[in-house]
């Protein structure tokens, strides 16, 4: 039995010893890329990846929290992946302190990536003057979808000011359908506070916020007032928001049956996969006038430490192909985003890809995303107090003290 | 066996305890922070929150599955025909997962989807079930959800009672001239002692290792009204990056269920010994 066995065993490796060269540029992905439109985006980059001789092996795990914790326990395990997805923002930060992420400072100088990297962007990848993760796209998360039909319907056009806004609101619900989708979960929760901050309370307070942690910033008039505006909204929803994820919510908008929600740029996914085309059946703004703050985040690849060899030259491969032009347009059409590079040709895109182009252009009106300016344990802690808020009746005083303890909490 | 035991529990269990003494964020650390997680654990309202929901989870979901599961097994031992398709119908609910029940249930208690949607659709315009929306009312669609779930498993773990129990005391009891209830009642269910303890222990493992189900089905909302500390540990050990106050959380939770689950246990190996079975 033993020696079945050490012969099985001495099988096994000589199989593996003789397959592996064969296999050269085979990387693993992880990511979470799953609803209808978004693996028909990361496909573009797997063909891509494909076609530049390497062979892109796809591991999508459902959930952004999912595909980070199998990723984190694969790295933290001594298995990692070739490259794996994570948002812009500190969420790898900690990866980067303990030297578990490879640097991509070659493709990152040949590219030129500190010329013409967006600052925000640059502010959470570059860490002491190493790159360390690979930009796919540019994302805004607060944006505002809305149905064409239903605002029709209820005799109204695009809000060109909050005051409109709000009108619109009213004309809907008056017209019998829903005013605002909201998806039901904390992070869309807390999306949502995000950008009537952003939006409503303007660019500074939502800076002394998530940037400063200015507990006199929480404390204003100014903070009260966004967070009534914010419980207003919840006069404008519907009773199926229980659990709903945001894809089931812009499903509402995609079929018509609600007017306005405010979700990131990924939404415009669900339209484009349901055949609709952005300017006819649905519209889209980033904030009222010209001067709106455009809020940036986005996802990377990260790349961790490996001594094998070929991994290490997939991985240098995979940086090289996902930035380069023809990748970023392909993608990021299919995935509603914005491309990394001011180079490529926006020319193609949608109107709303190209608002947001527009947008980017002007560093002046390029806001962090809440993600690239609080560490996830804080973060989640302000989403605690915000779903708190929106689900009970607690006054937007109480509302205002615990958020003060959130940011005061060491 | 015994090394499996020592390494795979004993060692993680302390392992565990090791980081919750730690400054741990994402990745473990070994420095030493007292007993900072455990203030920070105590003094979190999201924390208290879970506590008290899973413990009124617990109540009304044992004592829920234990009556439910007794009735079903009195039914069935009623020698009604077609006793094996009952048995398997009544079981079935327990071979589907977690996550698929608590997506099923979660279309039926949608107001915009389920049970409220379909009254108001055949005429009860006033209709109205929208617990799952509402605070106080969430953690019951939860109970309601896991019921459905495990009964059938009460059910199946006192009808092998019953049928241990020998049919001369029936005849014995209907020649008193006896009504079924109160044979049921007074004679039936003292018999039944070992079985409910086992099934009671199978169900507090379930209520302590509850998660899926919310997660599938209100994900832990409305805001904090279906958290469970499972989730609490889940969303600190991966999206907020917090191992320590995660560690310092399962620690405190092995501690609970210790307490709980011990006399229990030591109850029924009491009633074991006292019924001259080893």
């Amino acid at each position: 039995m033993k020696r079945l066995i050490v012969s099985l065993l001495a099988t096994l490796v000589a199989g593996l010893a003789l397959t592996s060269p064969v296999l050269a540029q085979k990387a693993e992905v992880i990511h979470w890329w799953t609803s209808g439109g978004e693996s028909a985006a990361v496909k573009q980059l797997a063909d891509a990846y494909n076609k530049a001789g390497g062979q892109w092996v796809d591991n999508a795990i459902a959930g952004g929290d999912n595909a980070r914790a199998a990723a984190l326990n694969r790295i933290a395990g001594g298995n990692p992946p070739v490259a794996s997805q994570f948002n812009t923002s500190k969420q790898y930060h900690e990866l980067i302190d303990n030297d578990l992420l490879a640097s991509v400072d070659d493709v990152a100088s040949k590219e030129g990536w500190d010329q013409w990297m967006p600052l925000p962007i640059k502010n959470v990848i570059k860490v002491k003057g190493h790159y360390y993760a690979v930009p796919v796209n540019i994302h805004s998360g607060a944006w505002f979808w809305y149905s064409k039909a239903v605002l029709a319907k209820a005799g109204v056009t695009e809000p060109k000011t909050e005051a409109e806004f709000w009108n619109a609101l009213d004309k809907i619900k008056a017209s019998g359908q829903i005013g605002f989708a909201q998806s039901g979960t904390l992070t869309y929760e807390r999306a949502t506070f995000t950008a009537v901050l952003l939006h409503m309370g303007g660019r500074d307070l939502y800076n002394k916020f998530y940037g400063d942690k200015d507990v006199n910033a929480v404390k204003s008039p100014a903070f009260r007032t966004v967070l009534e505006k914010y419980k207003r909204l919840k006069n404008y929803t519907d009773p199926g928001v229980a659990g709903r994820s945001w894809n089931d919510t812009t499903a509402l908008l995609v079929t018509d049956r609600a007017g306005f929600q405010t979700v990131g740029d990924w939404a415009k996914g669900e339209f484009l996969a349901a055949g609709k085309t952005a300017g006819k059946e649905f519209g889209c703004f980033a904030g009222w006038g010209p001067t709106a703050p455009y809020m940036i985040s986005g996802d990377v690849f990260v790349l961790p430490k490996t001594s094998n060899k070929e991994a290490m030259a997939a991985q240098q491969l995979m940086a090289k192909v996902i930035t380069s032009p023809a990748t970023q347009v392909a993608f990021n059409m299919k995935k509603g985003s914005i491309p990394i590079r001011p180079d490529v040709d926006a020319s193609g895109m949608d109107i709303c890809a190209q608002a947001g182009v527009v947008a980017l252009k002007d560093a002046a009106r390029q806001t962090p995303d809440p993600s690239m300016l609080m560490a996830p344990d804080m973060y989640g802690k302000v989403a605690d107090v915000i779903t708190k808020f929106w689900n009970t009746d607690m006054k937007p005083e109480e509302a205002q003290n615990q958020l003060v303890a959130v940011l005061s909490a060491k | 066996m015994g090394a499996t035991v020592l390494i795979a529990y004993v060692a993680s269990i302390l392992w565990t305890v090791r980081i919750s003494l730690s400054n741990s964020k994402m990745l473990p650390r070994a420095d030493w922070a007292g007993m900072t997680q455990y203030v920070n654990l105590f003094s979190s309202d999201r924390w208290t929150t879970a506590m008290i929901n899973t413990s009124l989870f617990g109540l009304f979901f044992i004592v829920g599955a234990l009556v439910l599961g007794f009735l079903l097994a009195v039914f069935i031992d009623q020698k009604v025909r077609l006793e094996g398709v009952f048995r398997t119908v009544f079981l079935y609910s327990f071979s589907i997962s977690f996550v698929a029940c608590g997506v099923i249930w979660q279309w039926m208690f949608n107001p915009a989807l389920g049970i409220q949607r379909s009254l108001r659709n055949w005429g009860w315009e006033s209709a109205r079930f929208d617990w799952i929306a509402t605070q106080d009312m969430a953690i019951y669609c939860i109970v309601i959800c896991v019921l459905w779930h495990s009964s059938g498993l009460v059910m199946a773990i006192l009808l092998a009672g019953l049928r241990g129990i020998d049919e001369e005391l029936w005849k014995a009891a209907r020649i008193e001239g006896i009504p079924r209830w109160r044979y049921y009642l007074s004679i039936v269910l003292p018999q039944l002692g070992p079985a409910f303890g086992t099934a009671t222990v199978l169900l507090a493992v379930s209520v302590v290792k509850l998660y899926d189900a919310v997660v599938a089905m209100t994900n832990g909302g409305p805001g904090d009204a279906t958290d469970v500390p499972t989730k609490f540990i889940m969303d600190n050990l991966f999206e907020r990056q917090n191992i320590g106050l995660a560690s310092a959380a399962s620690a405190t939770m092995l501690v609970t269920v210790v307490i709980i689950v011990a006399p229990l246990l030591y109850a029924r190996s009491r009633a074991k010994a006292a019924a001259g079975r080893p």
